[in-house]
């Protein structure tokens, strides 16, 4: 019994060390998002509370705490509740998966990408939650568009992802890594990351895909009816996902914890800060493509999804495996 | 040992629970949401025996996909209305007979399948390739599924690609009058298309469909 206690605590000990630092991430990224949309938008951004603005977003959090929660009369009040927690639940525990450096990693499973493939995939149920519980014109459609529109960009993240592992051998994700110790695979395989990236925008719903609250026809899509704390948890959520598809896209692309170069000035950084440095560049990116790039339509969208990556990806996948097979690279039977 | 057992009774109670309660319930959506939780805990069910890569592909293509769309229609079909018809109306014992036929029918195939499990073990042995416990369960699939199953696999796969035309056609039509918007004419448009400079004479205009 006590060995079972001691296994629980070291447990959330662990779990404690990744989360607290991944929440306090996501209320950083908040501010560094609105800075650099300000900056590029020649405008100062939110720079009083704090040392640049820094505590924005805990002043932000401390607001939504103490507005009121108010429930549509005619919702389905059960699921309305529950839309936001499993938003904010399935954005949190993906992060069970991720390897910080070689040890650091909460659980080594062997289907680790096929773990976070999964629960990126159930996201779309909160927002759908949320838009059909608030029994309202306007959420309603919005999660109707995010449902096709995560669905479609999920088949092309799938294929991606396999083109990844077809050079690497194993759906590991501290393999995934190793494997890109002498070539990051953003090199042999950059199309894919480019596709990634975008795909990776649909599926967040950022900006210029950001059609689920599409604030200029569906006031805010599917958060319309949410207010107080319920609505920053869709909006914790959202950012932590955001987070995460940063982590992997550096875990998948960008070699994860590896350094560019194994020599004294780069290794000598901790391995975590260099998966910490990978996903500010990619966020950054992504809060870059949010200021200058003009929202799709709806048609456009599903255009470039089934028509254009869809089968881009596939061909690539074809190519992968073919230039694998011929110069006799493919992994061989990695446990 | 005593936490695997606990938790696999858990997740088998939640599942025949959801079981039971997306036919119970009244309302068609929580149906589906019910119907998510017991695909959900079957997942957790198959990554407990060890087969973890089942589980997940289970959870991304039943979750992530095709629960998706049957939430999507229930939601667009105002099906809700039609479930308590069903059930409330006078016609409703007509349907009582095929439904205990269908129930019939799969209660025994369970008992074949598990009766041919307790009784004649060898049975399946022969049919099913034992593990090499070394290498991961994602590699024995692999290794199975493309070399000795290769022509059902490709068959399977045929059949999907077979059931996902015939869906494509039988929903698509062309609709006259319909604007669509074609890049290519876009991009090829010149300016010598659309614009020309017209000598206008005064007092009469340009005739401009012309």
């Amino acid at each position: 019994m006590v060995e079972y206690f001691n296994i629980i605590f070291l447990e959330t000990y662990k779990i404690l060390f990744l989360l607290v630092p991944v929440l306090t991430a996501v209320a950083m990224i908040v501010w560094l998002d609105r800075r650099v949309w300000a900056f590029v938008q020649k405008r100062r951004g939110p720079n009083v509370v704090g040392p640049f603005g820094l505590f924005q977003s805990l002043a932000d959090a401390l607001k939504y705490l103490f507005k009121e929660i108010i429930i549509p009369a005619s919702s389905n009040k059960i699921i309305f509740i529950l839309a936001p927690v499993v938003t904010m639940t399935l954005a949190l525990i993906a992060w069970a998966v991720i390897p910080f450096n070689e040890n650091f990693v909460i659980a080594d499973i062997n289907v680790g990408i096929l773990y976070i493939f999964a629960v990126s995939s159930l996201g779309v149920y909160g927002i759908i939650m949320g838009g059909w519980a608030s029994n309202s014109k306007y959420p309603f459609l919005g999660a109707i568009r995010s449902a096709a529109q995560m669905v479609s960009y999920e088949v092309s993240i799938g294929v991606i992802i396999i083109n990844v592992l077809l050079c690497v051998g194993s759906l590991n994700l501290t393999d995934i890594v190793l494997a890109q110790e002498n070539l990051w695979f953003v090199i042999p395989l950059f199309p894919m990351f480019v596709i990634f990236f975008i795909s990776a925008l649909a599926e967040t719903n950022r900006p210029p895909f950001d059609l689920p609250e599409a604030e200029a026809e569906l006031v805010a899509g599917y958060q319309t009816e949410y207010s107080g704390m319920m609505y920053a948890m869709f909006w914790l959520g959202e950012y932590a996902n955001i987070l995460l598809m940063c982590a992997l896209g550096s875990i998948l692309f960008l070699g994860g914890w590896l350094p560019p170069i194994d020599a004294f000035p780069f290794n000598f950084i901790p391995d975590s800060l260099w998966l910490i440095f990978k996903m500010l560049f990619l966020f950054i990116l992504f809060a870059l493509v949010k200021a200058i790039v003009p929202r799709y339509r709806y048609d456009q969208l599903m255009k470039l999804g089934w028509k254009i990556f869809l089968p881009l990806s596939l061909i690539w996948v074809v190519i992968t495996a073919s230039y694998l097979f011929y110069f006799d690279l493919l992994p061989g039977n990695k446990l | 040992m005593l936490a695997h057992s606990l938790f696999f009774y858990v997740f088998s109670f939640i599942a025949i629970f959801s079981a039971i309660m997306v036919t119970a319930s009244k309302n068609t959506v929580h149906s589906v949401f019910f119907l998510i939780l017991d695909f959900i805990s079957i997942s957790c069910l198959f990554i407990m025996i060890g087969a973890e890569f089942l589980g997940m592909i289970m959870l991304i293509v039943y979750v992530g996909a095709v629960a998706v769309l049957f939430l999507f229609v229930v939601m667009m079909l105002n099906v809700a209305q039609q479930k308590k018809q069903w059930f409330s109306s006078f016609g409703s014992s007509k349907h009582i007979p095929l439904g205990v036929l269908i129930s019939v029918i799969i209660f025994f195939e369970l008992i074949i399948v598990i009766g041919g499990w307790k009784y004649k073990p060898e049975v399946v042995s022969s049919i099913t390739k034992s593990q090499n416990t070394l290498e991961s369960n994602t590699h024995s699939i692999g290794n199975v599924l493309y070399t000795d199953y290769i022509h059902l696999f490709q068959l399977s796969g045929m059949i999907l690609l077979v059931a996902m035309i015939g869906a494509i056609v039988l929903t698509f039509r062309k609709r006259a009058g319909l604007k669509r918007q074609s890049y290519f004419s876009q991009i090829s448009r010149e300016r010598s298309d659309s614009v020309y400079l017209a000598d206008v004479p005064n007092k009469k205009g340009v005739d401009i469909d012309g």
